[in-house]
């Protein structure tokens, strides 16, 4: 089933949780809303479910305006992020619920009941706990259940709240893989909150930014983390290197620096913020080079694949730290050492203006 | 009071306590510890054991047929069926309505919910003759609804309808008061996975709230239900002392006092005091069923 928001907003108190949202999420996607706390994504997840209402705006599901159905009716799925599985009963019950809350008409036998409950158990590979309690059982697993107990109404569209979140790192990533096996299964149209950008990146089809109750950019997540919109998504995504200057002709001065930029339509003077990756930034050990950042290196960090430097600004960008990737060999042949003066200079740079506009 | 009033499942840390003492580097000195020891035993048996000694002591004083005699006297008898039905009209009213407020505070926003709280609160609050004697000031021959109840021939005050208004006031908060702290700590999440699920309003309180409080709920019971026999301010107020009618047992061991009658006051006070003690037994089950349930609750989150 197709979801569509249009022009949500939400405020609580004086506090803008959502500002004039409007986005679709097609058939049979997994797509994820990304964004530190705060941002609103959460709120909007509970909308699409019922559970929060809109102050304005409208909610789709399948072309038809949702406002005044009830979630018990929406026929959605949804997981929190604690599970909220129910104590009292076993992992079985906890599954069986939704079935069982049927009205007697449309409510199946009880044997109809039990198939279908070991179905989902066996689907989420956990059909040897039906009898545990959901204290007995580890997150992960617990995790797995609420799923299954959201599955078990079936749904027409799955919502999870930072579904992952209260896991620890090994156990996330497995069951991001699992998920996503999943998804590829069942084709669920579903939705998944989370602040983790790795976790967005790996499992979903398509990522939606968010920040401060705004949509900051939406793509696939090659689009968002190679093309990135806005300067917030470019820092959101993965580690980035970011200078504040002007713009002078065909470079960027920041300080008594200048760092070189391709061809761009901003205007001479402009006051921009320019961004780039770690793997993006050369090293130059040349001492009578001019062009680049001067910068002194503080540690170079080589035990990987491929060897990190930090380094710290001078010349009027001291105080700031720098972060460069290269390979070891490349480190190697280069000589680095720690509290060298060198210089740094931008293969790919990306400037945007101070207002967040793309140059 | 409030504080005294509410269970508390946490308190199973005593084993940590044990360890703490075992080790001869955090223990303290012997005259300290039996300093501290000695003064709270001799203030626990002052003020607690002997009393309750005392009147069993004093009940059994001039023999067992004595005792008999005073239970089975008919005024008695007309005490303890008086406090039976205040506390079985009371009991069931403020469960009602205190997982009602309860459940309304701690799951639900809405204007004006700290003034339930506080109205909640009242009487705690209030000293019971005055709860009372607003009863009386309302329902009284010279009150506000004094007229209206006399020319349709009810009796309010100084009858037993009075007497039941005044125990409910009086147990108003005991339900209500152990319940939010527990719902507000269970939050909703569970109920709002049962929505998604499908259920109405009535399946998530009977499936998923209820049995999430049932041992907070009892244990709120087990308090009002003690509170409701033991009442004696309010009730003094309202019930005009007539024998036979409108006695409630801790009414009726104060009459016979005052008659001098103190085998007979002495043998109904150890009812109520073998009451209390059935009560305390029944509590300390439901509060160690309740840490179990806690700890499991605590494994789960």
């Amino acid at each position: 089933m197709s979801i569509q928001v249009r022009n949500i907003h939400k405020q609580f108190g004086s506090f803008t949780a959502l500002d004039d949202i409007s986005l679709d999420f097609p058939t049979g996607e997994l797509v994820a809303l990304l964004g530190p706390s705060g941002c609103g994504k959460t709120t909007l997840l509970r909308i699409i479910a019922g559970l929060e209402q809109a102050d304005s705006g409208q909610v789709l599901l399948e072309g038809e305006d949702a406002s005044g159905t009830h979630v018990r009716e929406r026929q959605v799925g949804f997981v929190f992020q604690h599970y909220a599985l129910f104590r009292h009963m076993t992992v079985f019950d906890n599954v069986a619920f939704g079935m069982r809350m049927k009205p007697r008409s449309q409510r199946p036998s009880e044997k109809q009941i039990r198939d279908k409950v070991h179905e989902l158990l066996n689907l989420v590979q956990l059909d040897w706990l039906a009898d545990r309690f959901p204290s007995q059982l580890s997150g992960g697993q617990r995790q797995r259940i609420a799923l299954a107990r959201a599955l078990a109404v079936e749904p027409r569209v799955l919502l999870l709240d930072e579904p992952f979140g209260a896991l620890d790192a090994k156990v996330r990533k497995e069951l991001r893989r699992w998920l996503r096996k999943l998804h590829d299964e069942l084709h669920i149209t579903s939705i998944f909150v989370t602040h983790d950008q790795e976790e967005a990146l790996e499992v979903a089809d398509r990522v939606v930014l968010m920040d401060h109750g705004h949509v900051e950019q939406i793509g696939t997540p090659e689009e968002v983390y190679r093309h990135p919109a806005t300067p917030f998504v470019y820092g959101f995504l993965g580690s980035v290197n970011f200078f504040h200057g002007r713009v002078e002709g065909e470079t960027v001065r920041v300080g008594e620096d200048v760092l070189p930029h391709e061809p761009h339509d901003l205007d001479h003077g402009a006051e921009v913020v320019a961004f780039a990756r770690p793997h993006e930034l050369e090293i130059v050990t040349d001492p009578a080079a001019t062009e680049g950042l001067a910068a002194k290196i503080s540690r170079v960090l080589s035990f990987g694949v491929t060897a990190r430097v930090e380094l710290d600004g001078v010349n009027g960008s001291t105080g700031r730290h720098f972060e460069v990737e290269l390979t070891r060999e490349r480190a190697e042949t280069l000589q680095l050492s720690e509290g060298q003066l060198v210089r740094l200079v931008p293969s790919r740079l990306r400037v945007f203006d101070k207002k967040g506009t793309a140059a | 009071m409030a504080g005294a009033t509410t269970m508390n499942p946490g308190s199973a840390g005593s084993r940590g306590l044990t360890r703490f003492e075992a080790k001869a580097a955090t223990r303290e000195s012997p005259l300290v510890k039996w300093t501290i020891l000695g003064v709270s035993l001799s203030f626990f048996a002052i003020f607690l054991l002997m009393p309750l000694i005392a009147v069993f002591v004093e009940a059994l004083r001039k023999g067992w047929e004595t005792y008999l005699t005073a239970l089975t006297d008919p005024d008695a008898l007309s005490a303890v069926k008086l406090t039976l039905l205040a506390a079985v009209i009371a009991v069931p009213l403020n469960l009602v309505f205190g997982v009602s407020a309860a459940w309304a505070i701690a799951k639900f926003e809405f204007r004006g919910k700290h003034f339930l709280i506080t109205l909640i609160d009242l009487p705690f609050s209030v000293s019971p003759v005055i709860a009372g004697l607003i009863y009386v000031l309302v329902f009284g021959a010279q009150g506000w609804l004094g007229p209206w109840l006399a020319e349709h021939d009810l009796k309010v005050i100084f009858a037993v309808p009075g007497i039941v208004l005044a125990t409910v006031f009086v147990t108003f908060p005991f339900v209500a008061r152990e319940l939010i702290p527990l719902m507000e700590a269970q939050g909703r999440e569970e109920e709002e996975a049962a929505v998604v699920l499908g259920a109405h309003g009535f399946q998530v309180f009977w499936h998923v709230t209820l049995p999430n409080i049932k041992w907070g709920l009892l244990y709120g019971v087990i308090l009002t239900n003690a509170r409701a026999m033991g009442e004696f301010g309010a009730v003094s107020v309202v019930s005009g002392h007539i024998r036979g009618h409108t006695n409630t047992l801790p009414l009726h061991v104060e009459i016979l006092y005052n008659e001098y009658q103190f085998a007979a006051a002495f043998a109904v006070a150890s009812l109520l005091a073998l009451l209390a003690l059935v009560t305390l037994v029944i509590k300390s089950w439901v509060e160690h069923r309740a840490a179990q349930a806690y700890k499991v609750t605590e494994d789960a989150s």
